[in-house]
């Protein structure tokens, strides 16, 4: 089931061809004795939609503060459009923030919180209230110009903050977890009109989150960050597919980690052996749960590896069953379509291509 | 989750002790000021007369409105004082703050008295200032507005008052969060435009409830006139206190007690309205 | 907090100007302990020879340490007064409705903001009015009444941060209110009262405003200096005053560090990065 490939994909594959908005070249940071970013090196392409993916401590606020400015790396530079980032005071880069928590102005009105940036840099008076009714056009907040902050809910003071960024037509937009604060339902709306809002205006967006799904619902590419390095870097799907190690496979998704032996091209882990082209030698493979059917429910390819489990726990959830599997001493997860209850041991299969090796 | 009983228990002592020691006293004021003197006795006679007296004498107008020169004069200074070492701690100072708070609220808390006399000592014609200035050989003679002096009383009270200013305005500064500094040079302003558009209006509350306590507790001193100021520097206060002592006219002194009181009030009331609409919550 | 190192174009103005505020703080302090050591007595510069006399001279000087002990008394007849009623009236506050609860409220803040005299004068009135005779006992009621204020807002503030949950849990286990009171409310307010305990104190100790007017034969300490001002300076003065900046000191570093650890884990908080 081939999909015909974005042109979001197609602008990711790009990167590194030429368009590099941002260039991050070999910056560390450190907190006293902590070091927080090793030796990081990154390019976000112009117009691509960039998410920074880690756990907290991972890093990626920090690197996000670095290219913002209000921290200075310890070594290594930055690098925008040809000219050196780092060395410019925050208010000198053409770089705007929308903060976690909005950070809007409490004594100052909606039109005045937006309008602020056109105001400190000089924008003609006259060209100030169009630009700032456009931006908040954008972002649906025209009535509430006149309020102040702290009679806004959550969602509209996010909005707020958003068009007070983008009214000042950054070349780079830094979102720092702007959606951790709203309640399930409202985030999955503003994330819907956050991907549209960047596909319109093309403006560079450089998010920030922990959330997988999330990352994986908006970005063009995603930047894995782990313990301060980045440990992969590719679009949603690529990562999905071909996480490159252990740690990616368990971070975005879920998976079974399975350790095996190779020997002659087949890896056997436990009673259960499939082709591979891997080295013989120890490895790694990540199989996903859905990648795991049961035999019963349809029919199954020619190079499909069979095995018997006996299915340990059933949960139910809505269009799907997870189930718990026990074979041979062994605990996997599987994912297969509803379809009432199961028990007892049944035969399962998986495709051998679905078996990815992964780092460890 | 509380008892009528409870409740009755921890109301009614305060309650009875403030009426008694604290609402009687200054209604007693209040009814003072109505009085007369008669032959060297309180006659509680009712009228207006006190009050009269104190718009149509103008030396009571007088020396009121030099002490509201002297207070506004206090307040600015300390304000002048006080501000760029609140922000210099709140917002340079880093990890030192700490320390630095506890360096100033040490000589707010150490006696008026023992800071008067300080002053008194330094600033005589005999004294440590003026000795050290004949010392290195800037003057000549002794200076003599140093002491007795309008001048003496607004230092030595702007040294007092420095620190009650700081207190309020510190706090209001700690409580700026600092992501919207980021925010405000994040838009393109640098910091002198941070400060003026996003430090100064929400650092208003603190700055006007320390002017105010300043403003108000200089207003009804009497003592630093007495320690360091001149014939020329008598204040408001000092004259109740003379009433009420060698110049024996309790009711008119309670007159222009209740004066200071509802000017301190009205003040009071003024700045509390004027902090609710400035704090922006 | 950000740290611009090659961007930054902070100038070191505002720390210098902090430094002289700090300078023009203490430099009459410091001058005052100086010239407690001189044997030339006050005035003239630079100070020439330094002796403990005026020390001795204090040590035995009666009068002086009479006043204290009076200082002393009512200092502590104050505490004991004010934190009392203050633990009413901040319980009243926190947990009771009345009529006139604000006038209360605002009542009780009054001497705290209003000027002494004027407060001192009230109650120098209700005296003469009850017909009692001016003494230390006016003067203890005088700065209980006064000081009020100071206890009513600390333990309110304190009351203010202890977990409701707690009081709800200690019932809800079997305690009577009055047993709740003691084994839950109170130690949890056990800073609180320390911290405004000595608050009290060292405002009853360096009182002038309001004992002015409510002094009868004896004197307390700050009188006993006023009086003497008025015959004129002497570095024994010097020496008293240093050893009451000396105490000061003490206490206030103390009070410092009960307060900080009620709110402890916001200060570090404050300070560490996010």
């Amino acid at each position: 089931m081939t999909q015909p490939v974005s042109s979001a994909e197609q602008t990711a594959a790009c990167a590194g061809s030429g368009n590099e908005l941002l260039e991050v070249r070999n910056v560390a940071k450190s907190f006293g004795p902590r070091e927080v970013l090793k030796h990081i090196s990154l390019e976000i392409a112009s117009g691509e939609f960039l998410t920074l993916l880690g756990e907290s401590g991972s890093g990626k606020t920090t690197l996000l503060r670095l290219i913002a400015g209000f921290e200075q790396p310890g070594s290594g530079e930055i690098w925008m459009s040809g000219e050196r980032l780092d060395t410019l005071p925050p208010y000198k880069r053409r770089v705007n923030t929308v903060f976690q928590n909005y950070a809007l102005f409490p004594h100052l009105t909606v039109q005045e919180n937006v309008g602020y940036g056109l105001q400190v840099s000089g924008v003609a008076k006259s060209e100030i209230p169009g630009r700032v009714n456009e931006a908040l056009q954008m972002v649906k907040m025209r009535e509430f110009a006149v309020s102040r902050p702290a009679k806004l809910s959550g969602g509209q003071q996010q909005r707020v903050a958003l068009a007070r960024a983008l009214v000042n037509r950054p070349k780079l937009l830094l979102l720092d977890e702007p959606l951790s604060a709203l309640d399930a339902n409202l985030r999955k709306q503003m994330q819907g009109e956050l991907k549209s809002l960047q596909r319109e205006l093309r403006i560079t967006f450089l998010f920030v989150t922990h959330d997988q799904e999330e990352a994986m619902a908006l970005s063009d590419r995603i930047a894995l960050l782990k313990d301060g390095a980045l440990e992969q870097i590719a679009s949603p799907r690529e990562i999905y597919a071909h996480p490159a190690t252990s740690y990616t496979a368990e971070f975005i998704g879920q998976t079974n980690l399975l350790r095996a032996e190779v020997r002659n091209g087949v890896a056997s882990c436990g009673s259960l052996r499939w082709s591979t082209l891997q080295p013989t030698g120890a490895a790694l493979f990540s199989l996903r749960p859905e990648a795991i059917h049961l035999s019963p429910d349809g029919p199954v390819p020619a190079d499909a590896i069979r095995f018997r489990a006996v299915i340990r726990q059933q949960i139910f959830s809505g269009s799907s069953e997870h189930l718990e599997l026990e074979l041979a001493g062994q605990l996997l997860r599987a994912r297969i379509p509803a379809r009432g209850a199961i028990s007892g041991e049944q035969e399962f299969w998986f495709s051998p291509a679905d078996a990815v090796s992964v780092r460890e | 989750m509380y008892s009528r009983a409870y409740k009755w228990i921890v109301s009614t002592p305060p309650l009875l002790w403030v009426a008694i020691f604290l609402l009687l006293p200054y209604a007693l004021m209040f009814a003072h000021s109505f009085w007369l003197v008669r032959d060297g006795m309180i006659a509680r006679e009712w009228n207006l007369r006190n009050y009269a007296k104190l718009f149509q004498n103008p030396v009571y107008l007088d020396v009121l409105f030099r002490t509201m020169r002297i207070a506004a004069g206090v307040t600015l200074l300390s304000l002048l004082l006080g501000y760029p070492l609140a922000y210099y701690m709140s917002f340079r100072a880093g990890v030192r703050k700490e320390l630095l708070y506890q360096l100033v609220i040490v000589p707010l808390w150490v006696s008026y008295l023992v800071r008067g006399y300080a002053w008194k000592t330094i600033l005589g014609s005999e004294g440590v200032l003026n000795g050290f200035l004949q010392y290195i050989h800037v003057t000549k003679e002794p200076v003599s507005f140093f002491l007795y002096s309008p001048f003496a009383v607004v230092l030595m009270l702007t040294h007092i008052y420095t620190p009650f200013v700081f207190l309020p305005l510190y706090a209001s500064l700690e409580h700026i969060p600092r992501n919207l500094v980021e925010a405000s040079h994040d838009l393109g302003a640098g910091s002198r435009a941070t400060f003026l558009r996003v430090i100064l209006p929400l650092s208003l509350p603190g700055l006007l409830a320390g002017a105010t306590f300043a403003f108000v507790l200089t207003l009804g001193d009497f003592l630093a006139p007495l320690l360091v100021g001149g014939p020329s520097s008598i204040m408001i206060a000092n004259i109740v206190q003379s009433l009420f002592g060698t110049a024996y006219d309790w009711p008119l002194g309670a007159a222009i007690s209740v004066c200071i009181l509802v000017l301190t009030i009205s003040l009071l009331f003024l700045t509390e309205r004027l902090e609710k609409r400035w704090s922006f919550r | 907090m950000s740290r611009h190192s090659q961007t930054s174009r902070r100038s070191p103005l505002l720390g210098i100007y902090a430094l002289l505020v700090f300078a023009f703080l203490y430099s009459p302090i410091v001058v005052l302990i100086l010239y407690s050591f001189n044997r030339d007595g006050v005035g003239g510069f630079p100070p020439r020879q330094l002796t403990f006399a005026w020390y001795r001279l204090l040590f035995s000087d009666s009068a002086i340490w009479d006043s204290v002990l009076n200082s002393l008394l009512v200092a502590l007849g104050a505490v004991a007064l004010s934190l009392t009623l203050g633990l009413l009236a901040a319980l009243a506050l926190d947990r009771a409705t009345f009529p006139g609860k604000s006038i209360f409220r605002r009542l009780v803040l009054l001497p705290l903001i209003l000027p002494g005299i004027i407060t001192g004068l009230s109650l120098l009135m209700f005296a003469v009015f009850a017909g009692m005779q001016l003494s230390l006992a006016t003067v203890f009621l005088g700065h209980g009444t006064a000081l009020l204020s100071v206890a009513t807002t600390e333990l309110f503030a304190g009351l203010q941060k202890i977990d409701r949950a707690q009081e709800e849990a200690s019932l809800d286990l079997g305690a009577t209110p009055w047993q709740t009171f003691w084994r839950v409310t109170l130690p949890n307010l056990k800073l609180s009262l320390i911290a405004a305990g000595l608050l009290i104190f060292t405002l009853s100790m360096d009182e002038i405003a309001v004992t002015f007017f409510l002094i009868g034969r004896d004197n307390t300490l700050p009188l006993e200096i006023w009086a003497r001002l008025r015959r004129g300076i002497t570095p024994e003065i010097n020496a008293i005053s240093t050893l009451i900046f000396a105490v000061s000191v003490v206490l206030i570093l103390i009070w410092y560090q009960i307060r900080t650890r009620t709110t402890g884990k916001e200060v570090q908080e404050l300070l560490e990065r996010p």
